[in-house]
This record gives structure tokens, C-alpha cells and sequence, in this order.
């Protein structure tokens, strides 16, 4: 006698890239987060094709002062003028973009991993580790945040790796709290519990039973993180602690420039700063974009 | 209620300790580092270890950390490096005009959120509804360093109203305070109006919000008597959180506007190493920090009677 419910093939579980990609697509039901998806896939598009889009060397002095729109000595235009020193403002804005989404995709994706295995970590085992880590985390969330990057940039140093070290170091304690709340909660499951009878080891469990269903408030909150992370740097380099000159970086081109915002050049610095809030604008539009999608379901 | 009270005090004394530690650690851990930021960079080797041997500095750090301790408990903070004065001197001051710059953008900023969430909130999905959060977020995107510019560009250059620096030279000034004030808000109120907005929504679906209605009270009267008062609760423990961002954003627009707050003097005293000054303002930050949301916890607590009564 067969029992015909053993031959029924076992649906496969998704790869863990088409589960994210499957609740991304949802996106299209909220028009605020295609909008979100719209502007950040603009930023990335400039970033990759710099070199092609961007119509001048982002470093070359050319013609300084020149205003938004004038003519190049080569016949091109300035769309957004140039700086101080002659440097087209356009191209050192998708320069300058490539350099931020680089340094925040890099630096937000590494506090992702510390957080990720501290929160699982904490909230898997529980006990003195989960005491440890959690008073940890509460000591670092305790500071100001900006307090916290001056002390530790202006003790490296500024710098890139420094930059996404001081990133990892001050936000993964609040994806840590994130991912511990919600493996708390699934680590009741009975298919962990069926994971655990089989005799799964624990970091098996963690990473392929818990965190793929932890995914949905990660997604939104890595969205945000990149805003943040997009912010800080910029916050950096405003400040005179970012990414090293004279290649460009949005911060830097404000604090250069801002001196003449009153002197009769304010898009010199306003160009800018409208760049970094609209890429920070479409991760916040994406990140409410997906939470409202995934609050539907 | 009383136990958790002491539990929490005695949290936020621990995590003070040890954020003093850590910026001790951090800025007085090689004695060294502390002879040659006292010294110059010119100072001799043998001179360094002298300044080291006089000033006790060979000793444990840990018995060192207890007595800085110790002397910072009583108000003594050191010696400016930069300033080659007592830091008490110059903290207060600063600490002082960053208590106005952020008592008045705090005040103005609650204010704005919560007549915004609850206009939001009141309903949900309405045209209103939509244009709130959609400001809301609209204005949380752009950061202190940017709507600095964009609003000196506005507001100074374009129309002139206002003057471009807020460094306070010849006396107080409430002019020089509107730009900063204006961007701490703008970047500051979104997120609390939001959180109200959202508190507001959940309250009004609630079954005695529907009962009030029913009865026939007044709008008016439902929304200021009935549903405003649970759905503040949630809001703020979000507005005393806010507090910390808002010293972030203090750092940066202070640096903005030269307007002369502590962030600002955190900020000059990291760049150019003046040791006992970083420690000054490190610990008032976090102080801060860790005082308001504890406040925040504790006054949740006491306001959702669910949990004051367990």
C-alpha cells in the first residue's frame, strides 16, 4: 500500500536572494516606495556610469566663479556652474555620489554582518552572553551619535576605512537590538524546535532557520540605515572628518563652498546639499514604501 | 513602580561609569599622549617623562581613573590645553548657550509635531493625512548641514532678512537664533510627528472613540478630551528620545552657524586634542543622553497605568 502524499513532490524552498527579491517586488503596490526605488536607482545608475555621465574631470580647475548654465571654454555647458577653484559643480555632485554610496553601502552592509550575528547571538543563547552584549549595546546607544563619530574620528583619524569603522561601531548595537527582538520571538517556532530534535547545530539554526524570517523589518530598517549612513558621511565631511580631498565627497563640497552662500554663490553649496537630501529622501520613501507593503500582508 | 525607579537609577550610574571609563581609556590611557598634547609637539623625550612623573601620571590607570573621577564629581575639570584655562571656565558658558539654542528648538519642535501628528492622525488617509506625512518626510531627509546652507541661501542672500552667523559677538541676540533654531526643527520634528501621528490613528479606530461619536458628542470635544490623552502616551518616550538626536544636530548646525554651544567646543577640542575638554563634553553629552531616556522609560511607565498597576 502507497501512501500518496509521500510522492507529491516537496515544494524547494527559495534561495534566500529570491525571498528578498520576492518581497521587494511587492513594492509595487505602494507608489511612494516605487518613487523611493525610483530616485535611490537614479543615484545608483549615476554612480556606476560616472565616468560616462559626468561631463568634466570632477578635479580639473577650469573657469571659476562661472554661474549655473554658462557657457564652457569648450562649448559645453555648466549646468550647475563651478566652484571656487573651476571645478564643474555637476560632475563633482555624481563623482561625489559614487563616492557616497559607496563608502555608506560599504559601511552599512558590515554593521549589518556585526549586528546581524551579535543580535542573533544574544538572542538565540540567551543568558550571560545576551547580558554582556545587551549592556554593551545600551552603553554605545547611550551616546549622542554625532558625539560619538567626532570622538572616534578625531581619534583615527579621517579616513575611509575609519569612516565605515566608526559606522559599524555606532549603529550595529541598534541593528543587534533589532535582530535579537525578533529572534526572540521566532526561536519559539516549532520548526525551530523541529531544527533542534534533528539536531541542527546552533549556528545552522541562526542562519538558515532565523534569519531568513526575520528579513521583513531588516529589509525596511537597512533602507533607513542607508539614509542615516548617507547623512553621517556627508555630517563628516561637513565637519572637516570625512573622506580625504580633493577627490569629491557631498559634505566637502558644502563646507568648501559654504563661505560663499552669502557672498553671492549659494548654489555652489545648495546643489549639493539638494543632492544628499534627495538620495537620503528616496531611501526614506523606499524604507515606507516597504514597511507599508509588508504591514499589508 | 518605587523598585523599578532605583532599578533604572542604578542602570544609568552604571553606564555613566562606564562611558567615563571608556573616555578615559580613550584620551588619558597613554601618558605619553597626554604629555605631548600638554607639551607641544617640541617637548623633549626626557621632558615628557619628567611632566609624566610630576603630574603622578606613572601610576595605574585604574587608580587614576577614580581620582579624575573624583575631581570631576566636585566640578574640577582639568586645564584647557587650547584655552590655557580651567575648563570649568569656558564649559559652563557654552553648555549654558547650548541649553538656550536646544531648549528653544525643543520646545517649538514638540510643539509643531504634535499639532501636525494629531491633525494627521485624526484621519487617517485623508488628503490632510497625506500631506502631513509626506512633509514629515520630506523634511526628516534633509540633514542639519544641508538645510543650513539651503536656508542661509533663502533667507540670508536671497531676501536678507536674517544674518548669516549666529556667534553671538556684541551680546545675546534672539535674531542670530532663528536660523539655527529653524534647522534643528525642520530636520527634528518629522519623526516625532510621525510617531504621534501614528498613536492618534490607532486610538481613534479604538471601540470608545466609537462611542463618543455615537453618542453624538462634538468632534471637538472627542478629540481634546477623549483621544488626546492616550494618544500622547506613546509619543513621549519618542520625544524625550528625540533629545539625543538633537545633540547630534547641535554639533553640526553649532558648527554651521559659529554659534559658540558646547558641540561646537567638542568638536574644536576633538580636532586640536585638548584632552580634558573632549572629557568634559563627552560626559555631559551622555549625561544628557542617558538621563532624558531614562526619564523617557520611567515616565511611560507612570503614564500607561497598564503597567503602573501590574
Amino acid at each position: 500500500m502507497t501512501d500518496t502524499t509521500n510522492n507529491a513532490p516537496i515544494a524547494k524552498p527559495d534561495s534566500m536572494l529570491v525571498t528578498i527579491f520576492k518581497s521587494v517586488a511587492l513594492l509595487r503596490e505602494s507608489p511612494v516606495g516605487i518613487i523611493g526605488g525610483l530616485i535611490v536607482l537614479m543615484f545608483v545608475f549615476l554612480a556606476i556610469f560616472a565616468p560616462i555621465v559626468a561631463p568634466y574631470d570632477p578635479n580639473a580647475p577650469m573657469v571659476p566663479f562661472a554661474f549655473p548654465g554658462s557657457e564652457a571654454p569648450d562649448g559645453g555647458t555648466f549646468w550647475f556652474g563651478t566652484d571656487q577653484l573651476g571645478r564643474d559643480i555637476l560632475s563633482r555632485i555624481i563623482w561625489g555620489g559614487q563616492r557616497v554610496l559607496f563608502y555608506a553601502t560599504l559601511a552599512t552592509v558590515s554593521a549589518y554582518i556585526v549586528g546581524i550575528l551579535m543580535g542573533l547571538a544574544a538572542g538565540y543563547f540567551r543568558g550571560y552572553l545576551d547580558e554582556i552584549i545587551s549592556f554593551f549595546a545600551n552603553v554605545i546607544l547611550s551616546f549622542p551619535i554625532m558625539v560619538l563619530y567626532v570622538l572616534i574620528i578625531a581619534n583615527l583619524g579621517a579616513s575611509g576605512v575609519n569612516i565605515i569603522f566608526a559606522v559599524v561601531f555606532a549603529s550595529s548595537p541598534g541593528i543587534m537590538r533589532i535582530v535579537r527582538g525578533v529572534t526572540m520571538d521566532i526561536a519559539t517556532r516549532d520548526y525551530i524546535a523541529a531544527a533542534q530534535t534533528r539536531g541542527e547545530g546552533p549556528w545552522y539554526i541562526m542562519l538558515v532557520e532565523i534569519l531568513p524570517n526575520a528579513r521583513g523589518p531588516l529589509i525596511v530598517d537597512f533602507c533607513l540605515r542607508m539614509g542615516y549612513t548617507t547623512i553621517t558621511i556627508g555630517a563628516l565631511g561637513f565637519l572637516g572628518l570625512g573622506l580625504p580631498p580633493p577627490d569629491p565627497d557631498w559634505g566637502g563640497m558644502i563646507t568648501q563652498t559654504r563661505s560663499f552662500v552669502t557672498g553671492g554663490f549659494p548654489y555652489m553649496a545648495i546643489f549639493p546639499a539638494c543632492a544628499v537630501s534627495l538620495l537620503v529622501l528616496g531611501f526614506n520613501l523606499l524604507a515606507d514604501g516597504l514597511r507599508e507593503v509588508s504591514l499589508r500582508d | 513602580m518605587l523598585q523599578l525607579i532605583l532599578r533604572r537609577i542604578g542602570m544609568m550610574i552604571l553606564i555613566m561609569l562606564v562611558v567615563a571609563l571608556l573616555l578615559f581609556m580613550i584620551n588619558e590611557g597613554d601618558p605619553r599622549l597626554i604629555a605631548r598634547s600638554v607639551l607641544g609637539p617640541y617637548a623633549q623625550a626626557d621632558q615628557l617623562q619628567l611632566w609624566i612623573e610630576q603630574n603622578g601620571y606613572d601610576r595605574s590607570m585604574f587608580i587614576r581613573y577614580f581620582e579624575w573621577l573624583g575631581r570631576v564629581m566636585t566640578g574640577d575639570l582639568g586645564h584647557s590645553i587650547i584655552y590655557k584655562r580651567p575648563v570649568a571656565d569656558i564649559f559652563w558658558d557654552r553648555l549654558g548657550n547650548t541649553g538656550i539654542l536646544a531648549g528653544v528648538t525643543f520646545v517649538i519642535m514638540v510643539i509643531v509635531a504634535l499639532v501636525l501628528g494629531v491633525l494627521a492622525g485624526m484621519k487617517e488617509g485623508s488628503p490632510q493625512d497625506r500631506a502631513i506625512s509626506v512633509l514629515s518626510i520630506a523634511t526628516t531627509s534633509v540633514p542639519e548641514y544641508a538645510s543650513a546652507v539651503i536656508l542661509a541661501g533663502i533667507f540670508v542672500f536671497w531676501l536678507g532678512w536674517l544674518p548669516g552667523t549666529s556667534s553671538m559677538t556684541s551680546g545675546f541676540n534672539i535674531v542670530e537664533l532663528i536660523l539655527p533654531v529653524m534647522v534643528l526643527t525642520l530636520y527634528g520634528f518629522g519623526y516625532i510627528a510621525r510617531m504621534t501621528r501614528a498613536s492618534m490613528a490607532e486610538v481613534m479606530t479604538t471601540p470608545y472613540i466609537r462611542t463618543a461619536v455615537l453618542k453624538g458628542l462634538p468632534y471637538r470635544h472627542i478629540i481634546m478630551k477623549h483621544a488626546l490623552r492616550n494618544a500622547l502616551i506613546a509619543p513621549f518616550t519618542v520625544i524625550m528620545l528625540q533629545i539625543n538626536w538633537l545633540l547630534s544636530g547641535v554639533v553640526v548646525t553649532e558648527f554651521a552657524f559659529g554659534y559658540k554651544g558646547f558641540g561646537a567646543l567638542l568638536l574644536e577640542a576633538a580636532l586640536r586634542r585638548d584632552i580634558f575638554v573632549i572629557e568634559a563634553c563627552g560626559i555631559a553629552a551622555v549625561f544628557v543622553a542617558v538621563f532624558t531616556q531614562t526619564i523617557g522609560d520611567l515616565g511611560y511607565t507612570y503614564l500607561n497605568p497598564r503597567i503602573r498597576f501590574k
